[in-house]
């Protein structure tokens, strides 16, 4: 190992399950087309609440994909986080149990937990009493749930880790993964899947201040545009497989991308004029990391929080590291139709990242046609585009920003 | 990159000990803070016993903001790491912001709140539609389990990576083991490192009831938490924080700050059997231990104290024995080896860290804690449990280790000043 070149995450394979698709084909044509999938929220129990729109998973049957006795003992998040994590390792090749368990770890994020699962038992407890709250209890709820779940089912072995974090915590998960690649593990599970749409956590979201609680779901979430209203939440997720470059080229697999750098700055919670500053740093720092001048970043997956001091903020910050490119580098926030997932939006947004360096085309930023800052947002249509490196962006409601570069597959070969 | 990660700082909210002093008081003492539960009413709870902080948050200088609103866990946290600041010297205003990283650990994090705030929207749990108009305002940073890095880095002007580790009873000595690999790997020079939970709350403790994991032995809750003994029969929950702040060694030799230890080595694994369940062979917790050790170039000969999981049930007690003789071998039966949930109970995500404290602790008085309330070996545990008193002995590299539902298999190694041959 001492004559070869530093190792590097390559990604190998992504598994999701958004409201706008489930696996990974059908959310790109989606995301490309710029579908938005926002609507008004129809789980029960939720009507009656102030946050109305949302983006919803409908058309997923978690007894389809996952057996039964995982689904007695896990809430919805796991659902999603199990079923994304395989349709990752088949997408990489690796479906099945792994020959040396201890190659293959599991990373994920979390900012919501079990909700509903959790709910569920409360109302057992203290609608009928203690000894009603059933075994599983234990172990659904709690933000570590998914990583469990996903390293028991697939018999992996390596290290696991549970990033439990504001939005941002997607890209930190992504950053773990790779260094546990990079200072020796194999292969790494890794991702985010959230439910936060249960009613008790429904009612729990209604504090964040930067919640939009319009009830039109073509206007809720208008993140750069005069009309900015806040952010409408989603559920869903994504996972993707990582692994030593050199590792995925001996066994044949195409490498989709490299995640080339990472940072990440804090800078408190709802204080977005300072975000500016910790956005530009974080990106500074993924950008040295990934030994990568910002004239190379091609295309930059925006945050866009939706309310108008913060979208202000990383307009700037983006202004601050790109100077005077920073408003030709095209930026683009597909989020807007599907909604923040929690710690899996900037997870889906790192998937769409490599799709779109895949197929050559930066996918459009649903409902916003009318920006109020100086950025070349790509709007209405997607567009056609050589692009190599792309630069994810994320801000957390806590205080937390984070920026992650990757690097399309064929390039890392350099 | 490399860097030696120093400790400089530690603090501590400990059931029957705040602050690391009587911390370490109770430990040296083999006293225990188990007792009925005072929190809440437990009636109908099969195990009504647990390890409570007295812990009052004004008298800890806490801001008025804090104090009213802020969850139990957090209060801790906050508090843990004030005196851990304090004690490192550091002075916040002096060190660049953007070098200070945050990573602390949490379980359960505000489920004590959602609990609490959730009877009054589902009117005792009658409504599935709860009534968002019954809710605390700010239940959102209960909500959000990033709320406990996110409020300590603010207290303390951390403006580099600030993390929150969740994988369960690991979470403590994740969260150091992450705050290691920041340090060392580069991504900063100061990191805030520990845990904190408070989950002495009815639905807690009701979901470890339902699974018998909990000590049922309410008529004797002093001697209720039993690891390693033969008359053991669940663990007592406990709560509490403990923060270290861990610094880059030269960066802690360059501004004087006196260097407690260091934390040389941190590994983790899945078990990828159980959630709840551990096999009896320790595997995966050996590994843990075997990285640690291969990453701190040190022999398992060397290895002084071995800080147990030891919870008190009898899967853990046998799967961690194994895994202790797996990788020490031989030398398994002449280190001591000792649970401080003896006396402090198992407060989940913050015992790991509670855990790391007291080897520092040990590391600097050169003496062993014990197990309390070790009376009746077990044949199947058979190593050296350090019963009911403490030992002075000579300790250089100590190793704490813990096992989390989820499968997590976690192993930090410290190692004493002049302890590093390289």
């Amino acid at each position: 190992m001492s004559n070869r070149r530093p190792r590097r995450a390559a990604v190998t394979g992504i598994g999701v399950i958004a409201p706008n698709g489930l696996r990974s084909d059908a959310y790109w044509k989606s995301v490309r087309e710029g579908l938005t999938v926002l609507d008004l929220i129809g789980r029960e129990g939720c009507g009656h609440l102030p946050l109305r729109v949302a983006g919803e998973v409908r058309s997923f049957d978690p007894a389809a994909l996952i057996e039964d006795r995982f689904l007695v003992q896990t809430d919805r998040f796991s659902h999603f986080a199990m079923a994304a994590a395989a349709l990752a390792l088949d997408d990489a090749g690796l479906g099945g149990e792994p020959a040396e368990p201890f190659s293959v770890g599991v990373v994920t994020a979390a900012g919501s937990g079990g909700g509903e699962f959790g709910q569920r038992e409360l109302q057992k407890l203290w609608g009928q009493g203690s000894k009603f709250v059933g075994p599983y209890q234990s172990i659904a709820w709690f933000y570590a749930a998914s990583t469990g779940q996903i390293s028991i089912r697939g018999g992996l072995k390596g290290p696991c880790g549970v990033v439990a974090s504001d939005e941002a915590g997607g890209l930190d998960s992504l950053a773990h993964a790779s260094r546990a690649v990079q200072r020796g593990t194999e292969v790494m599970v890794v991702g985010a899947a959230e439910a936060p749409l249960a009613p008790y956590s429904m009612v729990c979201q209604l504090g964040y201040p930067e919640l939009s609680t319009l009830d039109d779901p073509d206007r809720a979430y208008r993140p750069f545009t005069e009309k900015a209203c806040g952010f409408v939440p989603a559920e869903g997720g994504a996972l993707l497989v990582v692994e030593d470059e050199e590792r995925a080229r001996e066994r044949g697999v195409p490498v989709r991308a490299t995640v080339a750098g990472h940072a990440a700055t804090f800078t408190g919670a709802s204080r977005w004029a300072e975000s500016r500053e910790g956005l530009a740093r974080a990106i500074r720092g993924a950008l040295d990391e990934a030994d990568c001048a910002p004239e190379e970043i091609d295309v930059v997956f925006a945050d866009a929080m939706g309310v108008m001091e913060a979208d202000h903020a990383e307009a700037l910050a983006i202004a601050d590291v790109f100077g005077g490119r920073g408003t030709r580098v095209p930026v683009t926030a597909p989020k807007t139709g599907i909604g923040r997932a929690y710690c899996a939006a900037p997870v889906l947004d790192t998937v769409a990242a490599v799709l779109a360096m895949e197929h050559g085309l930066i996918p459009p930023t649903p409902n916003v046609f009318d920006i109020c800052h100086d950025l070349d947002l790509v709007m209405s249509q997607a567009r056609p585009a050589e692009l190599r490196t792309a630069l994810v962006l994320s801000r957390g409601l806590m205080g937390s920003n984070a920026a992650l570069v990757v690097r399309r597959g064929d390039e890392s070969a350099r | 990159m490399t860097r030696r990660v120093a400790v400089t700082g530690i603090g501590v909210v400990a059931p029957g000990g705040i602050g690391a002093t009587a911390f370490w008081d109770l430990l040296a003492a083999g006293r225990t803070a188990t007792r009925g539960i005072t929190l809440f009413d437990p009636a109908g709870l099969r195990s009504r016993i647990a390890a409570e902080c007295d812990f009052d948050p004004y008298e800890h200088g806490l801001d008025a903001e804090l104090c009213r609103h802020a969850d139990r866990y957090i209060q801790f946290a906050v508090v843990a790491a004030g005196e851990a600041v304090r004690d490192s010297g550091l002075d916040t205003a002096a060190v660049d912001p953007w070098r200070t990283a945050v990573s602390l650990g949490s379980a359960v994090g505000g489920t004590t709140r959602l609990e609490s705030d959730y009877v009054r929207v589902s009117e005792h749990g009658r409504r599935w539609d709860v009534d968002h108009r019954k809710a605390e305002p700010k239940l959102h940073l209960a909500f959000s389990p990033s709320t406990l890095a996110s409020v300590v880095a603010e207290q303390f002007d951390a403006r580099g990576p600030v993390q929150t580790v969740s994988t369960g009873c690991t979470s403590g000595l994740d969260a150091v083991g992450y705050a290691f690999h920041t340090i060392a790997e580069g991504r900063a020079d100061v990191c805030i490192a520990g845990a904190s939970d408070s989950p002495i709350s009815p639905i807690t403790m009701a979901c470890f009831d339902a699974i018998k994991a909990t000590s049922p032995n309410n008529d004797d809750p002093e001697h209720a938490s039993r690891p390693f003994d033969a008359h053991r029969d669940g663990f007592v929950m406990g709560e509490g924080a403990a923060v270290l702040v861990l610094e880059e060694y030269e960066h802690a030799r360059a501004r004087g700050a006196e260097i407690h230890c260091e934390i040389s080595g941190y590994a983790t694994y899945g078990n990828a059997y159980h959630m709840t369940g551990l096999t009896s062979e320790g595997l995966e917790m050996a590994r843990a231990i075997d990285t640690t050790l291969e990453q701190a170039r040190i022999d398992p000969t060397l290895i002084d104290y071995v800080n147990a999981h030891g919870s008190g049930t009898r899967q853990n007690d046998r799967h961690e024995t194994a895994a202790v003789k797996r990788s020490l071998g031989a030398h398994a039966h002449d280190t001591p080896m000792s649970s401080i949930k003896s006396m402090v109970g198992h407060s989940l995500g913050a015992i790991g860290a509670i855990e790391v404290v007291a080897c520092v602790l040990a590391l600097k008085h050169q003496v062993v804690p014990p197990t309390a309330n070790y009376e009746t070996p077990d044949p199947e545990c058979d190593l050296d449990y350090v019963p009911r008193t403490a030992r002075p002995r000579t300790l250089t590299n100590v190793l704490s280790v813990g096992s989390g539902f989820g499968g997590f298999q976690s192993a930090v190694l410290l190692t004493g000043t002049g302890g590093r041959t390289r």
